[in-house]
This record gives C-alpha cells, sequence and structure tokens, in this order.
C-alpha cells in the first residue's frame, strides 16, 4: 500500500450549510466544485450535527477546515459550536453581497465569487476570518 | 472491550496499530484489536481520513498517531 495513503495533513475540510435557499445551495455548490477541483474535500456536516462520532472527531482532529453559511442564522457555524469543534475558516454568502432569496437556479458568476471567497478565507486574507479568531480567544480566554 | 484501528496499510497505520497493542499489553486489559484495511468499513465510520482508532464503537481518534498516554486515557476510561 502506498506510503500517501493517510490523510494529508494539507487537506481542508469543507462544511458547507447546504440550505434550502439560493445562497444555502450556493454553499453546497461551491463545495461540490472546490472537492472537485482538488482545494479540499466536502465533508458531510449532517453527521457531525447527528452527534456521529467518526464525524465530530474528524472534524475536531483535521488541521484545516472551512465552514460556509448561506446566511447569518448561521447553522453550519451552530453545529460546529454545539459540538465544540473549532471554527477555524469561515465564510457567510451574504456578506459577500449575494441576496438571499428561494430560487434555487444558480448563477455561475456567484458560484465563482463564492469559491474565491472561500480560497481567500482559507489563505488568511479575508476579514472574516480575523474576526472569527478574534471571537474564538475571546470564548477560550 | 473492543478496539479496531482503521487504516488501509500505510505506515502511519501500522504505527497506530503497533502502539494501542503495546499499550493494551501494558494495561493487562481483556481488549481485543482489529485492524480495518477494507476502505467500504473504513468508510462506514465516517472519518475524514485515516488512520482512526475505534474503542467500543466509539471514534477516538482520525488523522494521526496518537499518543499513548491519549490511547492510555482512551483504554481506562
Amino acid at each position: 500500500m502506498s506510503q500517501d495513503c493517510c490523510t494529508s495533513d494539507g487537506n481542508v475540510m469543507i462544511l458547507a450549510c447546504s440550505g434550502g435557499s439560493n445562497v444555502g445551495q450556493l454553499s453546497n455548490q461551491a463545495a461540490v466544485e472546490l472537492t472537485r477541483e482538488g482545494f479540499g474535500k466536502m465533508y458531510c456536516l449532517a453527521g457531525i450535527g447527528g452527534l456521529l462520532s467518526g464525524f465530530v472527531r474528524s472534524a475536531k482532529d483535521v488541521q484545516a477546515l472551512v465552514a460556509i453559511d448561506g446566511c447569518d442564522v448561521g447553522c453550519a457555524k451552530a453545529i460546529l459550536e454545539h459540538t465544540e469543534v473549532p471554527l477555524k475558516n469561515y465564510v457567510v454568502i451574504t456578506e459577500l453581497g449575494i441576496e438571499k432569496n428561494k430560487n434555487l437556479e444558480l448563477k455561475s458568476k456567484d458560484i465563482l465569487k463564492v469559491k474565491e471567497a472561500i480560497r481567500a478565507c482559507c489563505a488568511g486574507t479575508c476579514q472574516r476570518q480575523e474576526t472569527v479568531k478574534a471571537s474564538i480567544g475571546r470564548c477560550c480566554g | 472491550m473492543d478496539i479496531k484501528v482503521l487504516g488501509p496499510g500505510c505506515p502511519k497505520c501500522h504505527e497506530t496499530e503497533r502502539l494501542v497493542k503495546e499499550v493494551v499489553a501494558e494495561l493487562s486489559v481483556d481488549a481485543s484489536v482489529d485492524k480495518i484495511t477494507d476502505l467500504m468499513k473504513i468508510a462506514g465510520y465516517g472519518v475524514f481520513g485515516t488512520p482512526a482508532v475505534v474503542v467500543d464503537g466509539e471514534v477516538k481518534s482520525v488523522g494521526k498517531i496518537p499518543k499513548k498516554e491519549e490511547i492510555k486515557t482512551w483504554i481506562e476510561g
């Protein structure tokens, strides 16, 4: 068996809220495409929310993680907080200037915008990431 | 006690299995240690990567070689 069969230290876990709105589905589509493009690996947020130990432990132990919420209701963030998974990188799609609605026909330019925001966040160049880190710092003392 | 080490067979997985068996022997506990290499069975645990360690059905570690102290904590409960 290959020496490289184990988890790569650089593999980014991508958690999308995948909610029932345009922005929820944008989070899902961006996660799917970033996985296809080799940026990271989409992972099952529902498994974490369901408190299945394999999913919760994986999210806690992974080195690089990005959570994507469609809107500021923050379902993905809430799941991670409830399960005490550190919110390492976080993107909220409505904060990118994309308005939430119930139209599930996604626009290519919006998908591209979300993917770029996720890449930037993981590269440490987005303002939201700094906000989250500061917040975590306060919570954890 | 039922302990499973999940991993398809890379050096990290072998090292994890070795450490788990070592700790079990040191503590003289009645535990079975099984290596799971089948990828479909591994996927059934929902883990993001390997090696992973499962103790009595609960996933304790994913994607890294656990420290002996950690393993002792899991076994001693």
